[in-house]
């Protein structure tokens, strides 16, 4: 994955709770298997409908998805995340994500910022008032600052995912480095354990 | 129904400066009393660091088409392999069809993903069963029917009913494709602490409830979001109480309310299921696994950080309203109108969920018809499920127009049905007999509802959508959705006597 250090820019406002893995993405979807070519799949049940905020002008290059509570509950599709990320987001905004798809996006450079409902409600409303409003996520501060509503609050990201994050590393290369353990794990195991074969 | 939620804590909540990072949950010291969850996690610590997530060892990886190619592609372009093509085992599911299994799959691009599944597990040595093969079925139905599920394993699969197996007192969790090649490549994965949760269902449950009542129950008063960052453990008399079966459907359901995983504690029932199973342990291995699983229970004077109590006697068949499983009241309910939620959150949900659904507040859910029955999915459709809805079938007959399927998880549950005379039981009544596959769980296969029709369905999910574009998913137990069928609108069997 790559590096990411600090998502700047502007948000689109996508107000209802419970917007599942789904809805994110239709299983129609899942049937590929390649890793790219999400983009167009993205709320692809939504995007006909003229009056979906994603296809207002106004909100057209904005790169936070600003989602309402419980967002990417459901399915463990991980296709969900590359198809935000694919469309041209770099970090989500909710007061609450559903856990899979809130682990999926650490697994892929996709910041998650979890916020409070009340900080929620007010960004909400400032974007669909503001479209031009300006958001700064900086993952190294693990802070999201709307300088014009007077806004800086932290947000939570381990120090695992933080460094991952800032550095653009891969998961499995940091665990062969305790490939020792795994070995000296393996090898004490349970003898009534199963196989496969 | 009296219950209560204490206390309610979901993850620290941000937004102050001081809170800058996550605080990593210790885990118990040696001396401390232990949550199950907590001693099978302990168990399978491979290594652990300060502030980092523990490096935890799976001791089963369930593989399937959906969430698996690109994490092959990933293993094949780093150049790495699978580490243990013997604790991993591969089926297909989502994608197949449930009738004319002969034919090749006719969507070309199911057929692709299919096919690379299959040229996958062969390159990398891992066991796969193909449609057809009689061990081929739901993901999480094989594994248990099999024997590979046993207490007190790590169990992850690419998807979010993983928490299934839990039923068994495994730990089992849905991830993703990420997440899926780094078990494929060190058959480890690095997993943050949990809180812990206790479900606890008092009493016993009143005739023609079921288990799928239990946990549609469950859902209602924890909502889509109560159990994020926790481990559930379901416990109390009720559970004690359900057969292997029934507890599989109540830990499937698990992730529904955001919970890390669901377990069961293993007693009696579960090993005497396991006993003579393929893959369960014989002999003096047998002994000393049970001697060992034994001990997996949560210990006298143990902290669960998360309670809730329900009182199962007051557990009457339930039916989902909405467009998520929290959206659930008892069968007997009406159609309940938005104003009843005073959060306004659950309020907005709530009339997006009643137009979406074409349903008006107030309407008795007994007076509202269904076209489309659907007796199936990880968590619905194994043989004591397909037991309980041909003992409602048997003798009658399905509404004039209704579209039913009633589809075996495995092809094992479908011979032993069929050993059983279910089958002729659901084609005499006029219901249709599929093979296996998740079927219309999911519409990625051509079961799938079309838009605006409406169905009674033992699956776990009626998000917008799920089951084909418009569809409209009512979840319901497999007794339900077998009386359903057969009076035209919502019906408990004893609606029928």
């Amino acid at each position: 994955m790559d590096p990411v250090h600090i998502v700047q820019g502007t948000a689109v406002p996508l107000d209802r709770s419970d917007v599942d893995t789904d809805q994110i993405i239709p299983s129609d979807w899942l049937k590929r298997v390649e890793r790219t070519g999400f983009d167009k799949g993205l709320f692809a049940e939504w995007r006909d409908d003229p009056t979906f905020v994603m296809n207002q002008d106004e909100y057209l290059g904005a790169n936070v998805l600003l989602g309402g509570p419980n967002f990417g509950t459901g399915s463990s599709r991980e296709h969900a995340v590359w198809a935000i990320q694919q469309y041209g987001f770099a970090a989500v905004v909710s007061s609450r994500f559903g856990p899979i798809f809130r682990n999926n996006c650490t697994k892929n450079g996709l910041v998650a910022v979890e916020v409070t409902p009340e900080i929620s409600d007010q960004l909400m409303a400032a974007v669909q008032a503001d479209p031009t409003l300006e958001l700064t996520i900086d993952v190294e501060r693990r802070t999201l600052e709307v300088p014009a509503l007077d806004i800086e609050v932290s947000f939570e990201l381990s120090d695992a995912v933080q460094h991952r994050f800032l550095n653009g590393l891969d998961d499995i290369g940091l665990t062969l480095q305790n490939q020792a353990s795994i070995d000296s794990f393996e090898s004490a195991r349970p003898a009534f354990k199963p196989i496969t074969r | 129904m009296r219950m209560f939620i204490s206390p309610v804590k979901h993850n620290a909540p941000p937004g102050s400066l001081h809170d800058v990072s996550s605080e990593p949950k210790t885990p118990p010291s040696g001396s401390e009393p232990k949550t199950l969850s907590q001693k099978v996690w302990e168990e399978h610590v491979v290594h652990r660091e300060d502030g980092q997530p523990d490096l935890l060892y799976v001791d089963l990886h369930l593989v399937h088409e959906v969430t698996s190619p690109q994490a092959f592609d990933g293993i094949r372009q780093s150049g790495r392999s699978v580490r243990r093509p013997d604790l991993t085992i591969s089926t297909e599911d989502h994608n197949v069809p449930t009738e004319d299994i002969d034919k090749p799959i006719a969507d070309e691009i199911s057929a692709k993903q299919v096919d690379t599944l299959r040229a996958n597990t062969e390159e990398f040595g891992i066991t796969h069963y193909p449609m057809g093969d009689k061990n081929q079925g739901i993901v999480h139905v094989i594994g248990p029917e099999q024997g590979l599920t046993q207490p007190g394993m790590t169990i992850v699969c690419g998807d979010s009913h993983t928490s299934t197996h839990g039923a068994f007192g495994a730990l089992a969790f849905g991830i993703g494709t990420s997440e899926v090649e780094h078990v494929l490549a060190t058959q480890t994965l690095l997993q943050p602490a949990q809180e812990t949760m206790s479900i606890t269902v008092n009493g016993e449950l009143p005739e023609g409830s079921t288990a799928k009542d239990v946990v549609l129950a469950i859902l209602g008063e924890c909502g889509t979001g109560g159990g994020i960052g926790a481990i559930a453990e379901f416990r109390g008399p009720v559970i004690e109480a359900l057969s292997m079966e029934g507890r599989m459907t109540v830990c499937n359901m698990s992730i529904e309310f955001g919970a890390k995983a669901g377990m069961i504690a293993p007693d009696e029932t579960t090993f005497a299921y396991l006993e003579g199973l393929p893959n369960a342990p014989k002999g003096a291995d047998w002994d000393a696994a049970v001697a060992h699983w034994r001990t997996l229970r949560t210990d006298e004077g143990a902290k669960f950080d998360r309670e809730v109590v329900l009182d199962g006697s007051k557990i009457t068949p339930h039916v989902t309203w909405g467009t998520n499983p929290g959206q659930v009241i008892s069968l007997a309910d009406n159609v309940p109108s938005p104003d009843m939620f005073d959060d306004p959150v659950a309020r907005d949900a709530a009339n997006r969920a009643l137009e979406y659904m074409g349903l008006t507040a107030g309407t008795p859910m007994r007076e509202v018809p269904v076209d489309t029955v659907f007796i199936g999915s990880c968590t619905n459709s194994r043989i004591e499920d397909l037991r309980a809805a041909a003992a409602v079938a048997k003798g009658r007959t399905v509404k004039d127009g209704m579209r039913t399927l009633v589809v075996p998880g495995s092809g094992l549950v479908k011979e032993q049905a069929e050993a059983e005379g279910l089958d002729k039981i659901f084609i005499d009544a006029g219901f249709d007999w599929r093979e296996p596959g998740c079927s219309m769980c999911l519409a990625m296969n051509p079961d799938k509802l079309k838009e605006g029709e409406r169905s009674a369905s033992t699956s776990n999910r009626n998000f917008e959508g799920r089951q084909g574009r418009g569809g409209r998913t009512h979840l319901v137990s497999p007794a339900v959705a077998a009386a359903t069928a057969i009076a035209g609108t919502f019906a408990t069997p004893e609606d029928l006597r």
